[in-house]
């Protein structure tokens, strides 16, 4: 579960980023944020994964008080998120299997846990014969799969997508969508930050709508702003 | 925690050409720090041997006999800043004499009873020869003191500028080193910033990250100490054949490698390890604030 209060952002250069934003995202939903470029989707990312620390305003991740959270207990609020990027991120020296076990080993899971549960994940992404490849020999949309895949080896709570599409051409980014909801239907919260009006207009969902660091629209009418406007 | 060890080897091999500039940094640093430590070293043993030779000769009355000259000793001894006074009658002054000239007929039948029996007397502090020379004249039975406070004088200002000298030096050396291995490992970490971005994401506690690196380190540290003290060793050995060969240069007496082999080792390998894992921990941590 998500919980924004109030939330405002300045950051040291004296640049607002977020203006008293609140938002609530419940455990098991699928939600677009959606918004143009400086918006403060991002802000709010990095807000979610610690990274950032709020000016006023409290937030709640999974439990976790962000506001007041200690540094090593960072780590394992993170572990309840998974995060997907728009880069991949990945590992460029480890294998597709290495890459999303890696998830795994920082929580301790045994060799014998590891066999068993990173396959199950990579067939669940439809990389089962991808394992012993590295991110490099992949396509695109493969790379983010191996990032799916990573996000969900754990079994996080939450799934947080920031531009997942944003480096894919419309069929891969409808797949990874497709993927994406399918994941969901599994349980797990996900929320999709992107500004690719398309595709959030294909599938009908909750849209949050953010501009100049407010909410400005949150609903499931598909309501999205464009860029221009 | 057997994964984490893996990681750190695998690490070294997979950054192959940064673990590369890593050893060579600190195999660098580790031999010149080293050889100059080994030239001061050498140079002090040498010093200390030269004062270990200049000595007082205290001359007995002579007037009195043997056991009487003898008796004057342990006056001597009494004296604070003598660590040693050796006993040497006429008679043994005579044939060492006459051994340091060199022998021969012209030396034959020189009377012992033209010299004094005295002390070879070995300070504690050559910088207080000259109270002490005062002390050892007021002792009942000394006739005259044969003191060379030039020498010991000499060699006073030579061990207290090699001191400083020696320490500016490898002070220098080491901050020079300490910077020039850190910048090195800096740049391989620089190299993995994103690696350890991504870790630091998906929820990895910083010692769960640092724990491989700091493998690396450790085996870095350890091969760089162990190339450094070989490399030091053939070099020390050439430069200790070439001045024994050397006829104007075989004054100086080199302390052979062997002699000094086990703290080498200990000292080679302990400050390997010690820049390397230390090195890997510090310049992870500005990484690690993600």
């Amino acid at each position: 579960m998500i919980e924004f209060r109030n939330v405002t952002k300045v950051y040291t250069a004296g640049n607002r980023a977020l203006e008293g934003v609140s938002l609530h995202i419940d455990d098991g939903e699928f939600v677009f944020l959606v918004g143009p470029s400086g918006s403060g989707k991002s802000t709010i990312i990095k807000l979610l994964t610690a990274e950032l620390e709020p000016t006023s305003g409290s937030i709640q991740v999974n439990g976790y008080r962000l506001e007041t959270i200690k540094k090593r207990q960072i780590p394992y609020m993170r572990r309840t998120v998974g995060v997907i990027f728009q880069d991949f991120r990945l590992i460029e020296n480890k294998t597709v299997f290495e890459n999303v076990a890696y998830g795994m080993r920082i929580v301790g899971a045994s060799a014998k846990e590891i066999q068993a549960r990173v396959p199950y994940v990579l067939d669940l992404v439809g990389l089962e014969n991808r394992g012993r490849r590295l991110p490099h020999e992949l396509s695109g949309g493969e790379q983010q799969r191996v990032a799916i895949a990573r996000a969900l080896v754990n079994n996080p709570a939450m799934i947080v997508a920031d531009e997942p599409t944003g480096n894919l051409d419309p069929q891969r980014s409808y797949e990874i969508m497709m993927l994406l909801e399918s994941i969901n239907a599994l349980g797990t919260t996900v929320m999709v930050v992107t500004h690719e009006q398309e595709l959030v207009n294909r599938f009908t969902k909750r849209v949050i709508a953010i501009s100049e660091g407010k909410v400005i629209n949150d609903g499931m009418d598909g309501y999205y702003i464009n860029e221009e406007s | 925690m057997g994964y984490l060890f893996k990681e750190g080897i695998r690490n070294m091999f997979t950054h192959g050409f940064m673990s590369f500039a890593a050893v060579c940094v600190t195999v660098a640093c580790l031999v010149i720090i080293g050889g100059f430590s080994l030239i001061i070293y050498n140079v002090s043993l040498f010093v200390s041997d030269m004062e270990q030779q200049n000595r007082v000769l205290v001359f007995v009355d002579e007037n009195y006999d043997s056991a009487e000259a003898r008796s004057v000793g342990s006056q001597i001894n009494l004296v604070e800043n003598v660590r040693e006074a050796v006993y040497m009658s006429r008679e043994e002054a005579v044939e060492r004499f006459v051994e340091q000239q060199g022998g021969g007929e012209a030396y034959d039948g020189i009377d012992p009873s033209t010299l004094r029996d005295r002390f070879i007397v070995t300070l504690e502090d050559n910088a207080r020869m000259a109270e002490t020379v005062e002390q050892l004249r007021k002792i009942e039975g000394v006739a005259h003191i044969a003191d060379r406070p030039e020498i010991a004088d000499g060699i006073i200002t030579v061990q207290q500028v090699l001191n400083i000298v020696s320490i500016g030096i490898i002070v220098v050396l080491l901050v020079v080193s300490l910077f020039m291995i850190s910048n090195t490992i800096k740049l391989a970490m620089y190299d993995r910033r994103d690696e350890i971005a991504i870790m630091k994401m998906i929820g990895a506690t910083n010692r769960f990250i640092r724990f491989p690196y700091f493998v690396e380190g450790f085996l870095i540290g350890l091969i760089s100490g162990a190339v450094a003290f070989f490399i030091e060793w053939g070099l020390y050995d050439l430069l200790a054949t070439r001045i024994t060969q050397t006829q104007r240069l075989q004054l100086l007496t080199i302390v052979p490698f062997e002699e000094i082999f086990m703290p080498m080792v200990v000292t080679f390998g302990a400050a390997g390890l010690f820049v390397g894992m230390f090195g890997s921990v510090m310049s992870i941590r500005k990484f690690l604030d993600v």
